[in-house]
């Protein structure tokens, strides 16, 4: 056990005065409002105590613990409040969680993004249980009048040994309620964890199964219209002119009007990245009518000129500039210009020892270019909000996963204080980063302030894919040298994209290699990128994994043993300081997959398997992909993953997102690819916009989690890159052909 | 706007929609069923999956005018407590992520089951193909599916 300061989000545990005499809970939120599952042997308690803003107990033992952050399928809706569980000595079968409105005086980080949520709250949830159990011994101690350091909570239910007395804790819950919260409390030592490291199944499980509102998409309210955008057809285009005449007199419309999501030279919040600052807004009464309103508006656009955006920074204090140039880009002429840029040297962002030197005195030098194209995110709920804006209010319900940053955008916009803007949040169909970015919030609140009306704004699917905050598109070249003993002497990387660079210049094999060099570069483009699903290691990871591989080779080394040398020169002798990973864990993953993929022995005949490994996200993961060749189509038997994020949390739903960060990885690295023809996208649904589907995901996943008793980190995002590495090199294998462009496999075309 | 009376799940009910309305939206907007998920709009993710008399069909290709007399199930409909064998295997699997392609995918596969009880790789595969889940569940589907069959 150990003793911690509660000082750690200590405005997290003052409780709220209005509870303290035991009254009545605020009525639940329309979420948790459908009927308990018949597997809740509890019927809802008369009376709610609230303990901390975390949970709060009924009288009758149900505790309801608050998820703080945004559940976009990363599972933290089950698993942030298994932590708090956890400490709180609860049984499992009487919790139900609830997903906790936006209060960052009570919840800090309320983000869903970087795979930090279980991260960064892993003290402090802990801790909310901790102290509520604190307060019930307390009580106990108290009612009992025997010493509290003689109480034990176990499942629920508080003991006395001595005098043999034992409570519930929903008998104790309203004088917990007002216990002093503890300045200490003591957290459990994690050989004594019942509910950390267990499979628990996914907390909304039964409603998703039997088709709940859960989704902002479900979301309604009385008198709600619904509203839908016309955004300009291409980037580097604006609005010109607008006539609604025919779309505002038809059946079910109520208006169609032009709008600003964002005044003139205004300063941009962190995420109010948007290509589209005016648009056209068409509401009615049903999608159906908005949807064939919006073909009938006639609208004018003209292309913008060169400008450059003002964005705030991170910390909130400092700005910067994006720029926006003008003009109708094409993707072929993107690959065009990268490779251009490419040849040339670019910005040295760390050098060790002489690579030039290393290079020229090399007895092989092998050099290879990697390419992805622009992403659409494509969650499968296409974006929407609902807002209601009033002249001193505003209520936001919808799936967004920086809902405190947004809510500040919008108190900016609509000029209201803080206070007055009510932000909710809904179970959220997917997120993979898109959902960062809540130029969506915005317009529906402009909307419904121009409409006087509680207002739904809802994206097709072609809203959604043609007007996003994109994956770049990326370009990466390798140089590696080898000495005559075919050692590696030098390493040279050099990596860049449109408009952002992919380069993480102090990962591995950075610290490995006597001479190394990383230079980075970008294109400014007006078509607008954001964070995707592992930002830039979901390139770079398969690009350096894939080369790797084919220095190996060159090198006559089985790839798992080159890698390993590597890290063991890194940990033993690492070259250069800030050295971004630990070397004996990245090993250690390595080694965890050669075991369980029975590496030496091979994968039989006519299996074709490559190898990859990668950290980001603050997790190692290392990949062994299967594959063999039907008809000429490559088919994935199985994929060994070897993942250490530390502590797993739960098992089960762990695995369930390494599986699904694999598919996903398999799914973009063979097929997926946003191009553009004169600033328009020219996939806009999934008739040509092609995503992985049953047939081609992996036939089997097998996955391995280094047992560890380090504090657990992400595992949202890192399980999706290193998998494109292990593809490329089971492909390799499979049709004797290297694979350097993303995607593997076109719309159209086999490879083989 | 014209008026119909279709039977989902075993009711009757009423609606007053223009007739190129398509089920999708008649469920979502004017039933306020909002179980039969919105992901393209164009028969290409299987987020809208209904049953017409047992056949798995795509409601936002559905128009309203065409449902006629025959019988619509959505995923409120598919068990009274929710207690379907593909829904407790659903559950069983721990199958969802984000979970909002997951009632087209069970209302694919009780399909697939009720025609085909005891089916093999290839035939899920056929089956599902329509149906993507972006946070890529497919194996998990997959072996739910296997398990739903066992009791169906
Ligand atoms: S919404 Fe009908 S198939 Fe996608
Ligand atoms: S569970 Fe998220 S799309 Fe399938």
């Amino acid at each position: 056990m150990s003793l911690v300061k509660t000082s750690y989000g200590r405005r997290s545990f003052l409780k709220s005065t209005a509870m303290a005499g035991g009254g009545l809970m605020l009525g639940f939120s329309w979420l948790a409002s459908c009927k308990p599952s018949p597997e809740q042997v509890l019927d809802m308690p008369k009376e709610w105590f609230e303990i901390n803003g975390y949970l709060k107990i009924g009288d009758n033992g149900l505790v309801t613990i608050m998820s703080p952050n945004p559940e976009i399928g990363q599972n933290v809706k089950t698993s942030m409040p298994m932590l708090v569980a956890e400490e709180l000595d609860v049984d499992w079968k009487k919790v139900i969680v609830e997903q906790a409105p936006l209060n960052t005086d009570i919840f800090t980080r309320q983000i869903a993004g970087g795979s930090q949520s279980i991260r960064q709250g892993w003290d402090g949830l802990r801790m909310a249980g901790a102290s509520a159990k604190q307060m019930l011994k307390e009580a106990a101690a108290k009612e009992w009048e025997v010493p509290v350091s003689e109480i034990t909570t176990k499942e629920s239910m508080i003991y006395h040994e001595g005098s043999g007395k034992s409570a519930e804790y929903g008998e104790m819950a309203s004088k917990a309620a007002n216990i002093a919260v503890p300045e200490e409390v003591e957290l459990k030592d994690k050989s004594n964890f019942s509910i950390i490291g267990t499979s628990r199944k996914n907390v909304d499980g039964k409603k998703i199964v039997t088709g709940k509102p859960l989704f902002g998409l479900d979301y309604r309210e009385e008198g709600m219209l619904t509203a839908m955008i016309i955004h300009p057809p291409a980037f580097g285009m604006k609005l010109k002119s607008l006539d609604a005449s025919e779309a505002k007199g038809m059946s079910g419309i109520k208006d169609v009007f032009k709008f600003k999501t964002f005044e003139d030279g205004h300063t941009y919040g962190m995420f109010d990245e948007t290509a589209f600052p005016e648009m056209i807004a068409v509401v009615g009464e049903s999608v159906w009518q908005v949807m064939n309103a919006r073909k009938k508006v006639k609208a004018e656009w003209e292309p913008f000129e060169s400008h450059s955006n003002t964005f705030m920074g991170w910390s909130g204090d400092n700005t910067f500039e994006k720029a926006v140039p003008a003009g109708k880009e094409n993707s072929p002429a993107h690959v065009e210009k990268m490779k251009k840029v490419a040849v040339q040297s670019a910005e040295t962002v760390r050098k060790d020892g002489d690579p030039e030197k290393a290079f020229k005195n090399a007895a092989k030098v092998i050099e290879r270019s990697y390419t992805a194209p622009f992403l659409a995110h494509n969650t499968m709920e296409p974006m929407n909000f609902f807002a209601n804006v009033t002249d001193t209010e505003a209520k936001l319900v919808g799936p967004i996963q920086t809902p405190e940053f947004m809510e500040k955008s919008i108190a900016a916009r609509l000029g209201l204080p803080l206070d007055k803007i009510d932000l909710q949040m809904t179970r959220q169909g997917g997120g993979f980063g898109r959902r960062l970015y809540g130029h969506f919030v915005v317009e529906a609140a402009v909307i419904s302030k121009e409409m006087k009306a509680p207002v739904k704004l809802v994206y097709t699917r072609e809203d959604d894919m043609s007007y996003g905050n994109y994956r770049p598109a990326y370009h990466a070249l390798y140089r590696a040298a080898l000495d005559e003993d075919n050692n590696l002497i030098g390493f040279h990387v050099r990596a860049g994209g449109i408009p952002e660079s992919p380069l993480f210049a102090n990962r591995f094999p950075a610290g490995a290699i006597e001479n190394y060099l990383a230079e980075s570069w970008t294109i400014d483009s007006n078509i607008t990128v954001g964070a995707f699903r592992a930002p830039r290691s979901n390139f770079i990871a398969g690009a350096e994994q894939s080369f790797l591989d084919e220095v190996a080779e060159a090198a006559g080394k089985d790839p798992i043993e080159f890698r390993l040398d590597l890290l063991d020169k890194a940990q033993k002798a690492p070259v250069g300081e800030n050295n971004d990973y630990e070397a004996k864990r990245y090993a250690g993953v390595l080694k965890l997959v050669r075991e369980k993929s029975n590496w030496e022995n091979g994968a039989g005949e006519n299996v074709h398997r490559g190898v990859s490994a990668y950290f980001c996200h603050n997790s190692y993961v290392a990949n062994v992909l299967d594959l063999v060749m039907e008809d000429d189509k490559p088919v994935v038997e199985k994929v060994y993953c070897a993942v250490d994020c530390g502590i797993v949390v739960n098992p089960i739903a762990a695995t369930n997102l390494v599986e699904g960060g694999s598919v996903d990885g398999i799914g973009h690295a063979m097929f997926s690819g946003l191009t553009f023809k004169d600033g328009v996208p020219e996939q806009k649904n999934f008739d040509r916009y092609r995503l992985i589907r049953h047939s081609e995901a992996p036939k089997a996943i097998d996955v391995h989690f280094v047992k560890s008793d380090i504090d657990p980190t992400g595992l949202g995002e890192p399980p999706f890159p290193p998998i494109m590495g292990a593809l490329a090199n089971a492909l390799y294998k499979a049709t004797g052909q290297r694979h350097y462009d993303q995607p593997y496999i076109s719309n159209k075309e086999i490879i083989g | 706007m014209s008026n119909y009376t279709i039977n989902i799940n075993g009711k009757d009910k009423q609606v007053d929609v223009d007739p190129s309305t398509p089920m999708l939206w008649v469920l979502r907007d004017h039933l306020q069923m909002v179980g039969t998920k919105f992901g393209c709009g164009i028969a290409q993710c299987g987020a809208c999956t209904i049953h017409i008399d047992d056949v798995a069909v795509r409601s936002c290709q559905l128009p309203v005018s065409a449902v006629g007399d025959q019988e619509i199930t959505t995923i409120e409909g598919l068990s009274e407590e929710g207690d379907h064998p593909v829904q407790q295997a659903w559950l069983e699997h721990d199958v969802p992520q984000c979970g909002y392609c997951q009632a087209g995918q069970i209302m694919s596969a009780t399909a697939l089951l009720k025609n085909n009880p005891n089916p093999s790789d290839t035939d899920i595969d056929q089956a599902m193909n329509g149906n993507i889940c972006r946070c890529g569940t497919y194996t998990r589907i997959k072996a739910a599916i296997k398990t739903a069959a066992k009791t169906v």
